[in-house]
């Protein structure tokens, strides 16, 4: 794997929000099949990057390339090219509340992808099988849990068939009870061999489905590595601290 | 009191009325979809990010919102033609003060039930490579106007009420023969009071209708 050429590459990624500079120098390379944990203290600016690398946010400086290939950060065009193939979950689901949870799914399909009705019907019906929704398709989100949610927000980027997936924060707003059953899903993304990065706080999660973790703080990359090594055996003093306050009731 | 009521000279002149009603449905009908149509436009407008389309929008509204469709009507229909080599209808100059100042309105409620709809909705669209408008018109534009639809609803009435100030340039509309049938029959009781319930008949079903309207859209909350 040491000679493929990199899914995604960031050099000198900076974001500043007024005099507030939230990102301050990233550089990273994804490589296919990559599953890259994102760890930081809220305010770390973990959310701003993910939220930078299809360009949500804007970033102020720096160069992003898909693929092998840059594109213009301001060119509205190119970034609904480069969104069709990075697909993000959001914390807050952010599902369509008019639509059904097939309505959900098939909607860009449909819009963006120009696929035929019939045609985009039976991959929505697909992806929702794959999360275990499929007896849901005629509902609206509504009537849904959270979990449900979530996994029908899995299934409509899923539906795009995107190279790259960005999650953000999936399972924050989620009550404990209904946290595994997003994570489950979001393994079986990963044991396929998807590329994915990942904000969470789960670190167990991190640590059993990642292959390489980042910690950020203060807007840079502040200590990256292996699970075991970053998660078990951080050189940082800052990282032992955050994961030091993240066990402290652990039992 | 002992006032003696008698309809019978208003039901004897009802073929009046019902030109006055036939030309008040018409006025009515010509304002609510040009009005509502352009101010969907002009809301729209000025949530562009085109700057050039967004500050005509914003003065067309703080214009034909702050003065009065009263001097607006008088103005279409007693200036215009002085400027304009032409000649304007009573029922052109009433539509045209009419449909623009509910514009003017509409557009408000447009830009305010857009604005009311949550970020992530946005930036969920926008995340699956829809650009803005397929964003706006796929995602946040059915939301916003079922949020609108009760606002919009007191549009319509009012663009219906409006309509009698037509009477001000004689166009012929309920309040005009009214007016007509009160003067020359000495009985604005009967007369201004089978107005105003022919106002009322005509607007409750109408509301009715968008109750119904709101149900029927707010069913997905459920």
């Amino acid at each position: 794997m040491t000679d493929a050429s990199p899914l995604l590459s960031v050099r000198g990624l900076r974001k500043r929000f007024g005099a507030d500079e939230v990102l301050r120098g990233i550089d990273l390379d994804v490589m296919p099949g990559d599953r890259i944990a994102i760890l930081g203290a809220s305010g770390s600016g973990k959310s701003t990057l993910l939220r930078c690398l299809n360009v949500m946010e804007t970033p102020t400086e720096g160069r992003i390339a898909l693929g092998g290939q840059g594109f213009e950060l301001h060119d509205e065009a190119a970034l609904t090219q480069v969104r069709q193939r990075v697909g993000m979950v959001f914390q807050q689901f952010n599902l369509f509340p008019h639509m059904t949870v097939l309505g959900n799914v098939m909607e860009a399909l449909v819009t963006v992808k120009r696929m035929p009705r019939e045609a985009a019907r039976q991959l929505a019906l697909a992806e929702l099988t794959r999360v275990g929704l499929a007896d849901k398709a005629d509902a609206y989100p509504a009537r849904l849990s959270g979990g449900q949610k979530q996994r029908v927000a899995i299934a409509r980027a899923l539906a795009m068939q995107p190279g790259l997936l960005l999650f953000d924060e999936p399972t924050s707003a989620l009550d404990p009870e209904l946290v595994g059953e997003v994570l489950r899903v979001i393994r079986s993304l990963a044991d396929e061999g998807r590329t994915m990065l990942l904000v969470t706080h789960e670190l167990g999660f991190a640590y059993h489905v990642a292959n390489r973790v980042l910690f950020i703080a203060d807007g840079v990359i502040h200590e990256q590595g292996p699970p075991e090594q970053l998660l078990k055996h951080p050189t940082q003093p800052r990282t032992q601290a955050f994961l030091a306050r993240h066990r402290e009731f652990d039992f | 009191m002992t006032y003696r009521w008698n309809f019978g000279p208003v039901w004897e002149n009802a073929d009046v009325l019902l030109r006055g009603a036939f030309g008040t449905l018409r006025l009515f009908a010509i304002c609510a979809l040009a009005g509502l149509l352009l101010g969907l436009l002009i809301g729209l407008a000025r949530h562009s990010p085109r700057a050039w389309l967004r500050w005509p929008a914003t003065a067309f509204v703080e214009f034909f919102r702050n003065t009065p469709v009263l001097v607006q009507i008088l103005w279409f229909y007693f200036a215009l033609p002085i400027l304009a080599p032409f000649e304007i209808s009573p029922l052109a100059a009433a539509a045209l003060g009419i449909s623009l100042n509910s514009a003017a309105f509409t557009a408000e409620i447009v830009r305010g039930g857009i604005a009311s709809i949550d970020r992530g909705q946005w930036e969920a669209a926008r995340a699956l490579g829809m650009t803005g408008a397929q964003a706006m018109r796929r995602i946040v534009l059915p939301q916003a106007l079922r949020r609108m639809l009760p606002a919009l609803t007191n549009r319509g009435i009012e663009i219906f009420k409006m309509s009698t100030l037509a009477s001000a340039v004689a166009y012929v509309e309920l309040l005009q023969q009214g007016k007509l049938l009160a003067s020359l029959n000495f009985n604005p009781i009967e007369t201004y009071t089978v107005i105003a319930v022919i106002f009322f008949l005509c607007l409750l079903p109408l509301v009715q209708a968008t109750y119904w309207l709101e149900r029927r859209l707010g069913r997905a909350d459920a």
